[in-house]
């Protein structure tokens, strides 16, 4: 009996996944091949979803003269011998899409100088290993304006995952967006030192609504904090994909990150022969982040949305103007200047106003 | 801070302890039998994605539930083939177990992702829910809070109280004896083991029903784990599981608390504490009591009976 | 169900099958073959060829077979140790955080003496024994609380796991970290004096590799041969004639899990010095866990450990290699790695008992 349940199991689980298999079909021997290794799983809705979609975008653009393929959940550790195994299979073009792939990358792509490789919000380089990255603390900008207008209390929680410049900067940025509009704001952050455990996610959006936080901003990877927002009748927003689904009435807007304009542009450069070397930092002017709609406010933070969404997009605003002064009182930016790329990218210090400690 | 702050963090803990309570009562009662099984965690997520799935498609969070209880004891069955039928050394078998369930679960809730559905309705108790402080707290949970405080007590009484539980318990201690008695001593461990099956997959359908309602690949995030380590630490004893739980659950909320009020310490040091705390309480609970455990004196022993 | 009128029954055989030993591996990987092939078809699939990529290229490429060897060796390293305390029924699970607090603390002094251009030929030696030395204390945590208060060391060991991942996050992000990192969370690359060098010039497989093997070999002949051995071999079975044997429980406790943590303290360094090159928030893809069912697949022993380590690290090799060549998505080769290692585990059934089936009186 016992036997026969097992093997139920098995093919029913069998023919379950049958749809799941959403990806590639055969090859022809000159096609481009492009190859993507991911941190987390495709299905984590988030940070490794969106590269994901990328891809399919990239597959779908270029059609025929590609054929993609990916691993996920590659642990860090222990890579290069991912990265070397496909660079040695055929494969043209490799993408690494998690920073702690950096050193292994760099190796790989020493040893294998005709294939081309690049590397997500990493800083080395090769005459064969580009980087690229996305500013991500645009939309942290536009989404602090909203927080700033929409709260009630001032007080205002962010569960975040690691300090690292990424996240630090979106904090800053969020807070520089959250000041603009409203000076008296308060801010409660939480490292969850974690990117994906819903379960400790939805603690942490429970622990900041408890102590008074009426609206909950997060920059780690699942929708559990939208839901447990929405539960209580407060608002939120999405990280790295449009949640709204999971929280219809509670989600002001969410970040999106989209790869997909990239990859074909580097996929072609590719196919084209013009592929270099090279480090893009793209935010909404080169359309990697989007804004998803803006809903459930009024129409005038909505209107003020927009338009500070168009003046970042228009160059015409940087998140990161002066006068910027940091949590120890020393400035940052100077009125009318602005904090340089690289200071943001490695950014770890907190703007005047945030109460909280970064590891030093 | 007022009442209603500390209920709101009364409800928190509570809700976090309850799939740890789910998992870890269901592994107690296997434990007894002897029967050590490592694949806790694989078979939450089996639950969780079963019960997912069949929520969304019946619309129904008893249903779903029940998908998850017998997704969960589906894995057992794998389990107690294996180590009853086989004699599997039952670490192994049971870390296999959760290296397949892991995979399993990934491949049956690929369509599955990225779908949410309401969460578990709070169940409204007439008058009890009602009460000034402590209403809200104890009695403004979704179904499962009872269904876990349910399964405990009549653990606690099935073990100590019960004809069967005391053959399970004899099963567990010394499987030849009972052998000898004349009780079926493969037939006793795989119903515990089942039972075990059944909890856990429960404790996954509360993950994708109630605390974090939907799907999405190895969201339990090793609390099956932790609800293995509470099992000891509550040294076999039901209420005790209880206790763990909810000093675990505690310190994990306290720790949250803490950072949200600005306390300056590393995040890394208060994220460690739930796990140092945990250490510590067996510790204490060690020096202060020299009963020893209730230790199943045959657990992980395969048991073949040659005559 | 007990309406059949059959009975299935399992008597021990008095000396294990000759025969079986060896035909047991191999019926295990049909039944598995045939379960995953079922597994392949439904996701429209050729089995064969999936087979094809998932075991027989990585054998037959040296490349391949390089990484197999790199991934295998922490594996058997931890569960060398790990197997001497199961056999004496103590249970440590914690191999994880010993494996981390190794390569945490030899990394540290890899990352104190970076820049040192003199007398630099310390540093190696030093990282491996501090590493050893630090993965064995952290053992003796759960071993000491066991032997005198009691405390369960299953409970002990698991959750400092949790406090030694955190506790290198910690330190990565903090103190340690590389000034020249742009506030990256990682240590600058370890010096030469720091890195365990390849095998031979230019290869791809470290030295770290070497010691794996010399491990096997010596921990086979201290089971076999030595008092020691004697004890551990007996201390699970009759725990007062390990006494006999001049180890008293207690003692034996302490020296085993000294002797585990030490082992999977020395795979992490190893592991960051040999493969990793810095320390970075996470080390291990979770070998302190696998290496637990390395050590029961070999069946406890030293040289079916090295076996069993090369078997599961097969398994990663080929699964990686299925996601690229065929597409076949991650969770469906990690379902089928359970699949395997169950019905290896299951046919090891044979050699140990005999199946008869009887017609059940009525």
């Amino acid at each position: 009996m016992t036997n026969l349940s097992r093997r139920n199991l098995l093919t029913g689980a069998a023919s379950l996944g049958l749809g799941a298999s959403i990806i590639g079909t055969a090859s022809a021997a000159t096609k481009l091949k492009a190859a993507f290794v991911y941190v987390g799983p495709v299905g984590d809705f988030g940070y490794s979803y969106q590269h994901d979609q990328g891809r399919l975008e990239m597959q779908k653009a270029l059609g025929d003269k590609v054929e993609t393929s990916f691993l996920e959940s590659v642990p860090e550790a222990g890579s290069e011998q991912t990265f070397a195994q496909l660079a040695r299979s055929g494969h043209d073009l490799i993408f690494g899409t998690s920073f702690g792939y950096m050193d292994p990358m760099v190796k790989v792509s020493k040893q294998y100088p005709k294939v081309k490789f690049e590397h997500a919000t990493g800083y080395k380089r090769t005459p064969n290993l580009s980087t690229y990255s996305a500013k991500f603390h645009e939309g942290r900008y536009v989404i602090g304006q909203i927080a700033g207008k929409m709260t009630k209390n001032n007080t205002i929680g962010y569960i975040a995952a690691f300090p690292i410049p990424e996240v630090v900067s979106g904090i800053n940025a969020f807070m520089l967006g959250a000041q603009s509009v409203n000076p008296g704001i308060k801010l409660k952050i939480i490292w969850a030192n974690v990117w994906f455990d819903p379960g400790k996610e939805a603690d942490a959006a429970k622990v900041l609504l408890s102590q008074g936080c009426d609206i909950i901003c997060q920059h780690t990877d699942s929708a559990a904090p939208l839901q447990v927002v929405e539960k209580a009748g407060k608002h939120g927003f999405g990280q790295s994909s449009d949640m709204a689904r999971f929280a219809p009435k509670a989600i002001l807007t969410s970040i999106v990150d989209h790869w997909g304009g990239y990859y074909i542009k580097r996929t072609q450069a590719v196919l084209d022969g013009t592929w270099k070397s090279t480090d893009t930092w793209g935010g909404m002017d080169l359309d990697m982040v989007r804004m998803a709609p803006f809903t459930n406010m009024p129409d005038n933070v909505k209107a003020m949305a927009v338009a500070t969404s168009a003046a970042i997009k228009a160059d015409k605003l940087n998140p990161f103007h002066g006068p910027i002064v940091k949590q120890d009182g020393t400035i940052a930016a100077k009125a009318g200047d602005v904090v340089a790329d690289k200071d943001i990218l490695s950014m770890n210090w907190y703007v005047k106003g945030i109460d909280d400690k970064l590891p030093s | 801070m007022s009442s209603v702050f500390f209920q709101a963090v009364a409800a928190t803990i509570i809700a976090s302890s309850i799939p740890l309570i789910l998992a870890a009562i269901g592994e107690l009662v296997a434990e007894r039998s002897g029967m050590l099984n490592l694949g806790v965690e694989g078979m939450m997520l089996m639950g969780a994605v079963c019960g997912f799935i069949g929520a969304y498609f019946s619309g129904s969070t008893l249903i779903g539930a029940l998908c998850g209880v017998a997704a969960g004891m589906a894995m057992a069955a794998l389990y107690g083939l294996l180590t009853i039928g086989f004699a599997v050394n039952q670490v192994a078998a049971g870390l296999a177990l959760t290296i397949f369930g892991q995979g399993l679960s990934g491949l049956v809730g690929a369509h599955f992702v990225g779908l949410k559905r309401d969460g578990a309705p709070h169940l409204h108790l007439p008058w009890l829910s009602d009460l000034p402080y402590i209403g809200h707290m104890l009695f403004g949970e979704d179904g499962f809070a009872y269904v876990a405080v349910g399964l405990v007590a009549g653990v606690a009484w099935f073990l100590r109280y019960s004809r069967a539980g005391l053959d399970l318990r004899a099963v567990g201690d010394n499987p030849a004896s009972a052998h000898a008695l004349g009780m079926p001593v493969g037939g006793i461990r795989l119903k515990a083991v089942l039972f075990g099956g059944a909890c856990a997959g429960l404790s996954g359908a509360y993950l994708t029903l109630a605390y974090t309602p939907f799907w999405s690949p190895g969201l339990s995030a090793g609390r099956g784990w932790i609800a293995l380590a509470l099992v000891v630490f509550a040294s076999w004893k039901p209420w005790r599981v209880v206790l763990g739980a909810l000093l675990f659950g505690g310190a994990t909320i306290l720790q949250l608390q803490a950072q949200a009020l600005g306390i300056r310490l590393p995040s890394q040091m208060l994220s460690a504490l739930p796990y140092v705390v945990t250490i510590l309480a067996l510790i204490l609970l060690n020096l202060r009591r020299n009963r020893g455990s209730l230790t199943p004196a045959a657990l992980g022993l395969p048991f073949v009976a040659d005559t | 169900m007990s309406v059949s009128p059959w009975r299935f029954k399992l008597v021990t055989r008095a000396n294990p099958s000759r025969a079986l030993v060896l035909l047991a591996p191999v019926l295990a990987v049909a039944l598995a073959l045939v379960f995953g092939a079922l597994m392949i078809l439904a996701l429209g699939k050729s089995p064969l060829q999936a087979f094809d990529v998932y075991f027989a290229q990585p054998l037959a490429d040296p490349f391949s077979l390089a990484e197999i060897v790199v991934k295998a060796s922490p594996l058997v390293m931890i569960a060398l140790g790990l197997a001497f305390c199961y056999r004496a029924n103590l249970w440590n699970i914690g191999a994880e955080g010993q494996f981390v607090i190794g390569g945490t603390l030899g990394g540290g002094i890899a990352v104190a003496t970076h820049g040192m251009t003199h007398m630099t030929f310390w540093i190696l030696p030093t990282m491996l024994v501090v590493g050893m030395v630090g993965g064995a204390l952290y053992a003796l945590i759960p071993a000491v609380l066991k032997v005198t208060l009691g405390v369960s060391e299953i409970l002990v060991s698991l959750m400092l796991v949790y406090v030694a991942q955190l506790n290198l996050d910690y330190l990565v992000r903090g103190p340690w970290r590389d000034p020249k990192g742009f506030n990256f969370p990682v240590t600058a690359g370890f010096d030469t004096a720091a890195t365990l060098p390849p095998l031979w010039p230019g290869g791809a497989v470290h030295s770290g590799v070497a010691i794996t093997v010399l491990l096997v070999i010596i921990m086979a002949v201290v089971l076999a041969r030595t008092r020691f051995g004697f004890a551990v071999r007996t201390a699970g079975l009759a725990p007062r004639a390990a006494g006999f044997a001049g180890f008293e429980h207690r003692r034996l406790t302490l020296a085993l899990f000294a002797l585990s943590g030490g082992l999977a303290g020395l795979a992490g360094v190893v592991e960051v010095s040999g493969v990793i090159n810095q320390l970075q928030p996470s080390i291990s893809p979770g070998y302190g866990f696998a290496a637990i069912i390395v050590a029961f697949l070999g069946r406890l022993s030293p040289v079916g450990i090295l076996v069993a380590g090369l078997v599961l690290a097969l398994t990663y090799i080929g699964g990686e290699a299925a996601q690229i060549a065929m597409k076949l998505p991650l969770d469906l080769t990690t379902a089928f790695q359970g699949v395997v290692l169950m019905c290896v585990l299951a046919a090891d059934v044979l050699t140990h008992y005999r199946l008869t089936i009887a017609r059940r009186a009525s």
